[in-house]
This record gives C-alpha cells, structure tokens and sequence, in this order.
C-alpha cells in the first residue's frame, strides 16, 4: 500500500523516526516543522494522509488541522503528547479523523495510519438512503433533495456504516471497530466528537438529530427512512 | 421621736396604702399559683399540666430571649438602665430624708420652744389666779365660773400667738365629765380635739414632762371644712386655777413641711427618670460606637468566608477599633493573598505536569520507536547485542507505564482529574478486565471465577477509570495468589454497588492493610516481581476511587489472602454509607473458627428466623468462599469506613456452618489456637450482634428492591 505522508512535527529527531519507521513500512513522508509552512507543504505535496503534531511553533496544530479541514478531507491523524480530555476533544472538534498518544509503538502508529488508508480501496456501487438522505458509496457522495453535502471520508463511513444496517444499533465499541479498525482502544470519546460533527452536517436540526439517532446508554441507529 | 419616720407620710398613706394593694394581691396570687403548681407537679395528675403551662409561657418568651442572647447592645442598655435605676433610687432615699430630717428638725425646736413657753405662762396664769383667788377669798361657784373661763382665756390668749402657725387645746385629764362645762374640751382654730391620739393624752395624763407626737390633725366646724393635715403635738400636763388637772395640746400643723417635701420628691423624682432614661441613651450610643463595627467585622467575616475575598472593613480614625479594622483587613489582605499564591501554584503545577508531559513524552516517543526498531532487528545481532535490545525494549515499556502512572497522579495532585460518569453495568467491565487478565492468570495456573453477576449491577461511573482499577486489582491478586483461584465478587444494594476481588495468597501482614495504598509501597523489597507493576498501581486506585465518591479498602491475613474491595455509590451525587459486601470475607480464618461449634448448634434455628434471601437461585460454587456469597452480597455493611483504610469487621453469618470444609482448612486449623479461645470467649456478644443485623437486613433488602 502506497502513501505520501505529510508529517507536521517540530521535534526533528521525533521526525526523523518517523521517516524511517514510515519508510520502512512502505510510505512516502514528507516534513514540515513549522505550523506556519503546515498548509503550503501540504497544498505541494497533496499527501493521502496528515501525521499532525498538536503543539507546533507558529500556528499550533489544532489551527492547521482546522485550515487543511477547510480545503480537503484528507485523513488527519494527530500526535498528541495529552491524553486529557478537553485536549482530544479540542483536536477531534477541529477536524482530526484520529489520534494517538505518546508515546506510541511504531505498530500502533502504521496500524492507525493503515486503517485510516484503508477506506478507499473499497468500491463498491451501492446506493443507501437513510432518512431523507442518499448516500452513493462509490461516488462517495450524499445528497439530500439532489443538494450534496460534504463530508470528510471518516464522517462518510461513519454515515455508511450505521446506514447499512439501520436495523442495528451500533455500540461505540462497534463502531470504533467497524469506522475506525480498532480492536481493544476503549476510548469513546472519538465516536461521540464525530457522531457530533456528522450531526452538524447533516441533520436539520442538530439538537433534534433525526439521522444518527441516540440510543441511551446503548451507542447509535440510523433514523428511520 | 419614734414615729418620725412615718408622719409627714401620713397625707399620703391611704393612697400609697390602695396602689401597694394591686401587687401584693397578685403577688399573693401568683404564690399560690407556684404552690398550687408544686403541689400538682408532685402529685401525679398535675403535672404535664404545668409543664404544659410553662412551655405556654415561655413560647412567647423565646423571641426575647434570643434577642438578649444575641443582642449585646440590649443587654449592656437593659444593664446600665437597671443599674442607674437602683443608684437614683438609692440617692433619691437618702436625699429626700436629709431633707425631710432637716426640715422636721427646725420646726421641731420652733415647736418646742413656742410650747415650752406656752406652758410656762399657763403655770404662771394659774399660779397667779391662784394667789388672787386666795387673797380674794371667792365662793365656790365664782370660782368654778372664773375657772371656766379662765380656760377658755387662756386657750385663746395662748392661740393668739400665732394664728395659723399653731393651735391650741386644753382637755381635762378626768374624760368622764365631759359634760360639765368648766371641764370641756377647749379648743382654737376649729381643731378637733379628738385628733390627739389617745397614747399621747395617757402620756401626759400620766406622766409631768413634755410629750409630743406626730398625728393627723382633723377640724370641725362647718364654715371651713378644711382638709386633715399633718401636724406636730406637743402636751403637758397642768394645773388649772383650782388646782384641776388638765391637759394642754400645742398642734404645729406640718402643711408647709409636706408642700416643701412633696416638691423635693417631685423634683428628685423627675431628674431621676431623666438620668435614667439619658444614661440608658447614653449607654446605647456608646455600645453602638463599639458594636457597630463589631458587627461589621462580624458580617464581613463571614462574606470573606464564603469566597468574596475582596471584601473589606471601612476604617476611619485612629481608635482601637480603627486598629481592629485595620488588623482585619491586613488578615483578609493577607489571607487573599496566600489564596491567590495557592490558587497560582496549583495552576503552575497542572501547567507544570501538562508541560513535563508534552516534553517528556516526545523524546521518549522517538526512543520508544527506535528501540521497536532495533528490536525488530536483533535477529541480525549478536547474542549480546540482541539481548541488549530486548531489555532495551521491556525497561522502555517499564518506564512508559511508570510516566504515565506518575502523570497521572500528578493530576490527581493537582485536582486536574476529571470524572466522566454515565451509567455504567460493571458486568462489563469485570468481564473486560478478566479478558484481559487471563493470560496472565493462565501463566500463573489460577482461575478467575465471578460471582454475583445474575443481575445488572449499574452505577454512574467512569468506565475507563473503573476499569483501570478493576484490572489493577484483578492482576495484583493473580500476581500474589500463588496459582490459587481468585475469586471476583459483585454486588449492589441500598445506593452502593461493590466489587470485591478475593485471592488466597500470601496475603496481608497486620497492618499491611493501610499501607499497600502507599506510593511505591512494597509488601517484601526482596521478593522478585514477575509483572513490572510500578508501585503506583494502587495509589492510583484509591484516588480513582475517591474521585467516585467510592471507598478503596483492603483486607487480608498473613497465609489467608487478601481481599480488596471497591464501593461506588449508585449514583454520582449520591454519599456512601455502607458496602453491599463485607471488607472481610465470610471464609477468613477468623470467621471459619468462629463457624464452630455453637454455630451448628443453632444453625438450624437461626436460619428459620432469617428472612428468605431475595435472590437465593444465587449460583453456589466449589470452594470455600461460595456460600456466604447471597448474604453478604444482599446486605449493606453497616461497619464499613469510609476511605481506603482496611477494617477487620467481625462479621459473623448464618451460612459459614458449611464454611469449615474446604481447601484452607489445613493451615488454619494449624494456627487457630490463641485466637479459637479468643473467638469463644466473645461468641455470645456476637451472636447478640448477629441477631441485631439479622433483625436490620430485611428492611435494607426491601428498600434495594424497592428501587
């Protein structure tokens, strides 16, 4: 599996293992240390994924996570040396698809990225419809009354995974397995911020969310068609 | 002079006599009453009656009371005004007999003299009628004609004196003959002679001095009915021209003295209602000079007390109370300020971990990941160097649990920790930290086995942080439970929800219970670890626990193992008051010995008074801890202490009769010596006690159903 990496990091012996670890599994990484450069680099180099430093010089990284969220939804997963919550909250709100704290073993870290690759080696024409919404999975597009909505590719997959079976309410565990690809990573924090940023996106009324549906004290649904 | 201290009252004492009346009366009344009240408190009948009469009394009262409790500007008022009251009182007494005594005094010896002279030139007069009515030779009836008028002279040339000032009678001393007319009563002025008092007529009747008395002096006659007034009496006894006897009265009317009197009472009277009421006004301006900054402080103390740290007293002046205000202030300044300092070093520190965190993590990030990598390598080194990544590799994962363990205490220490509480089943969690476990378990050759999960045992918690404290405790009693079976309990009743996690190791020295939640305690420094735990482990525990408003708390016995268990409350805002499962487990050493003899005496009849267990399809399991588990798991333990301290309760139950059987009985029997006495000895007491719980489990059974 070819991937360019654009990894956004100050600290360069951090950076340059990362190079070697990502070399090393197959990727291509490109460097930038400076938040302020993070977004030219990242025009120039068009990565398919974005290895994000929270604390930079220049502009932090929830600002450049922001901004590159703002022209692409290209994967952002970030580095963050705080596993406290409002740190997390702050950096999945801003637009990161994941996170991972350090430290971090090297698997951990190719695992994450691979996961996050992962999606769009799956086409499939399928067309789904979930309340008033039609999700086209190959053209990976939704559409509500022929309007399209942009998603980023995670909140996609979060879409299309509880839109697949809207039978099934989905655990937040489920759902980090089947969205995310974790197996035991408890932290339920990620599903509820992105749950939170689909609803902005698509229901009419985030508060009164009719699409994702919450199931108290169980995860989510789909809403009824 | 005896009665001189009442008589120039005399006006007045009827009136005094009506007004002093009224509280006598009701003094009398109210003496009987507490008589009454006694009588009917001692006898039997009576008495919540009066009990019932005081609280009526004093229910009103009450608001008074408080007030002169709370008020010290009433009560130094209420004080000085008593106070100067008896002090004019006392000064008014006194002045008003100086006066009164000096007044009398000189009209006393006017009156004496005026008299001492009047009964001189009666003694001459009749003396010299006398030697007339000799040389003269008169018959008798002349004579008594002369003596009849002689009187009547004399009386009037004696009143002429001084008309108005005093007044004159003449009575004879013989009272049978008062018809004759030599020898009636004469009088001036209108005088009642009757207002000489009978003591003083028999004085003078029967003595030859001067007498004096004060009395009420009353007149007749009808063309000036004047009022009674007080007055001066002063008689003697005299012989008349023929030698009779007769009395004769000197009456000093005291109108002018009384008038005198009367004003200065007056006057005093009313300068000492002024005194009393100016000092009353005084006292409270001066105590509220006192207390109104008094109060302020009082007020403004309690407003920095709850928070408002910017408040402060108004100084004015240079006084004491200025000083007072002034030290305040430099209190609340001082006070604000080490707050302030407080407030800045704990953020300096959550920022300090935040940073050490930050700084720490990304070089240890970069060693970790090449470490990974060389690890990946070794097979390409040689043996020497390949072992050196490997423990390259295990000591890096040691101290990345060690820094994040540290970290995390630290963030407890700074009060950085947040809880994220939604309802939780701890089913979950206890099934997930024993997937997790049991590998390892497996490598130790012990089971784990879960007791208590047929119900759903729910409480608002943190998953992640329940979870992290389970698995702590489940690995720490594999880890020390020497391949024996470590037996998970749950539990939930009346707001409190309970995991206990039981091993049969080494266990717990005394003592050791308290301190297995210090940091980096150790329980041998000697013994070797096979899992890399990081002294923390616990520490974090308890913390997570408290955090939860839940208990941590250990139990264990040397060679018994140990038992540690987690209380949380149902509910986050909810206070823990007890644990549905006992600290000391039901198959403790102590407890099986106390399972003895007795026990299986009156197993049977105990067990019939007990209450069906509510749920009694409880799975019972092999082993020795298994049947105890439907009692201890439905009851609160009411002995429990809050905190991560241990407590050995003794807690006997119904069910350990089985309990002696089982796969420890060997060494305790071996030690069960010293303490089976022990046991005995106190068995009575217990079963009293267990009979007592006995009695309570029910209701707490039906109020955790309730829910």
């Amino acid at each position: 599996m070819k991937g360019r990496v654009l990894v956004v990091d100050d600290d360069t012996a951090l950076a340059e293992m990362l190079g070697i670890v990502l070399r090393g599994e197959g990727f291509e990484p490109s460097f930038v240390a400076d938040g302020d450069k993070a977004l030219a680099a990242f025009r120039e180099t068009k990565p398919d994924l974005v290895l994000l430093d929270l604390m930079l010089p220049g502009r932090d990284g929830i600002e450049v996570c922001r901004l590159i969220r703002a022209e692409s939804g290209v994967p952002v997963v970030m580095l963050t040396a705080k596993s406290d919550t409002v740190d997390v909250v702050v950096g999945l709100e801003s637009g990161a698809d994941d996170y991972i704290v350090k430290p971090f073993k090297p698997k951990e870290l190719v695992a994450r990225i691979r996961a996050r690759l992962r999606r769009s080696e799956e086409p499939a024409p399928e067309q789904l419809v979930i309340g008033d919404l039609v999700i086209d999975v190959a053209g990976h597009s939704v559409k509500r009354d022929g309007q399209s909505i942009a998603l980023t590719p995670l909140e996609f997959d979060l879409l299309v995974a509880l839109a697949r079976k809207p039978w099934q309410v989905f655990t937040r565990e489920v759902l980090l397995e089947q969205v995310w690809g974790y197996r035991h990573a408890a932290d339920t924090r990620l599903v509820n911020v992105h749950v939170q940023r689909l609803r902005s996106k698509v229901e009419k009324d985030p508060e009164r969310p009719e699409i994702v549906v919450t199931v108290r004290g169980v995860g989510y649904k789909a809403g009824p068609s | 002079m005896t009665g001189g201290g009442a008589a120039p009252k005399s006006g007045k004492q009827g009136g005094r006599m009506g007004r002093a009346a009224g509280p006598g009366r009701a003094f009398v009344w109210f003496a009987r009453l507490v008589r009454s009240g006694r009588l009917l408190q001692d006898g039997s009948p009576g008495g919540p009656v009066l009990r019932l009469l005081v609280r009526w009394v004093r229910r009103p009262l009450l608001p008074a009371v408080r007030l002169w409790r709370r008020n010290i500007q009433l009560r130094v008022v209420v004080t000085t005004l008593l106070m100067s009251l008896g002090v004019v009182l006392l000064l008014g007494i006194v002045v008003i007999g100086q006066v009164r005594n000096g007044l009398l005094e000189a009209k006393e010896k006017a009156a004496q003299s005026q008299a001492a002279g009047g009964f001189t030139v009666a003694k001459e007069k009749a003396d010299a009628s006398a030697a007339i009515g000799g040389r003269d030779g008169d018959s008798g009836g002349g004579k008594t004609q002369n003596s009849v008028n002689w009187r009547s002279d004399l009386v009037e040339q004696l009143a002429s004196g001084g008309p108005g000032a005093f007044n004159v009678v003449a009575l004879s001393t013989d009272t049978q003959d008062v018809a004759s007319t030599s020898r009636a009563p004469r009088v001036s002025g209108g005088v009642d002679f009757s207002s000489v008092p009978a003591d003083l007529r028999s004085a003078v009747a029967q003595g030859t001095g001067v007498y004096q008395t004060y009395a009420k002096i009353s007149y007749t006659g009808a063309t000036e009915a004047r009022e009674p007034e007080p007055g001066l009496i002063i008689g003697k006894r005299l012989n008349d021209i023929d030698g009779n006897a007769y009395e004769l009265y000197y009456l000093f009317p005291l109108t002018q003295e009384q008038q005198s009197l009367n004003l200065v009472n007056g006057t005093i009277a009313t300068a000492g209602l002024f005194v009393v009421v100016l000092l009353g006004a005084i006292a409270w301006l001066v105590v509220r000079q006192v207390v109104t900054p008094v109060r302020m402080a009082a007020g403004i103390a309690e407003r920095l007390s709850t928070g408002r740290l910017q408040e402060r007293m108004k100084v004015t002046g240079e006084d004491d109370i200025a000083r007072l205000g002034e030290a305040f202030n430099k209190m609340a300044q001082n006070l604000q300020l080490k707050i302030q300092q407080l407030e800045e070093l704990s953020r300096m520190q959550r920022r300090f971990v935040s940073d050490v965190s930050h700084e720490l993590r990304t070089p240890l990030t970069t060693v970790r990941m090449a470490a990974d990598v060389i690890h990946e390598a070794r097979g390409d080194f040689d043996p020497v160097t390949a072992r050196s990544a490997e423990l390259l590799g295990d000591q890096l994962d040691r101290f990345e649990s060690l820094l994040s363990d540290l970290l995390e205490i630290s963030r407890f220490d700074a009060g950085a920790a947040a809880l994220e509480a939604e309802p939780i089943d701890l089913r979950d969690v206890v099934r997930r930290v024993i997937g997790g476990a049991e590998p390892l378990a497996e490598r130790k050759g012990s089971r784990i086995r879960v007791v208590g999960d047929d119900q759903p045992v729910v409480a608002e918690a943190d998953a992640r942080r329940v979870e992290r404290v389970l698995r702590n405790l489940v690995v720490n009693a594999v880890e020390h439970g020497e391949g024996r079976d470590v037996v998970v309990r749950m539990g939930a009743a009346g707001g409190a929800v309970a995991v206990a996690v039981r091993d049969y190791g080494v266990g717990l020295k005394p003592g050791e219970a308290t301190r297995v939640f210090n940091r980096f305690w150790r329980a041998d420094p000697a013994r070797a670890r096979t899992t890399g735990g990081t002294g923390l482990g616990l520490s974090i525990a308890v913390e997570d626990a408290r955090l939860h408003g839940g208990w941590l708390q250990a139990w264990g016995e040397p060679g018994g193992g140990s038992q540690f268990r987690l209380t949380l409350p149902r509910t986050a805002d909810e206070a823990l008051r007890g644990s549905p499962i006992p600290l000391e487990p039901e198959d403790s050493r102590r407890n099986r010995e106390r399972a003895g003899a007795p026990e299986r005496k009156e197993g049977g009849q105990r067990l019939s008074s007990v209450p069906a267990q509510p749920r009694p399809d409880r799975p019972v399991l092999p082993g020795a801890a298994s049947p105890a588990v439907g009692a201890a798991a439905a009851a609160v333990d009411p002995a429990a202490l809050p905190g991560s301290g241990a407590r050995v309760v003794p807690r006997p139950s119904a069910e350990r009769h089985t309990n002696s059987s089982g796969r420890r009985s060997g060494d305790s029997s071996g030690q069960s010596g010293p303490e089976g006495r022990d046991t005995a000895a106190s068995g009575t007491d217990d079963e009293k006690r267990e009979k007592h719980e006995r009695h309570g489990a029910p209701d707490r059974e039906d109020t955790v159903r309730g829910r």
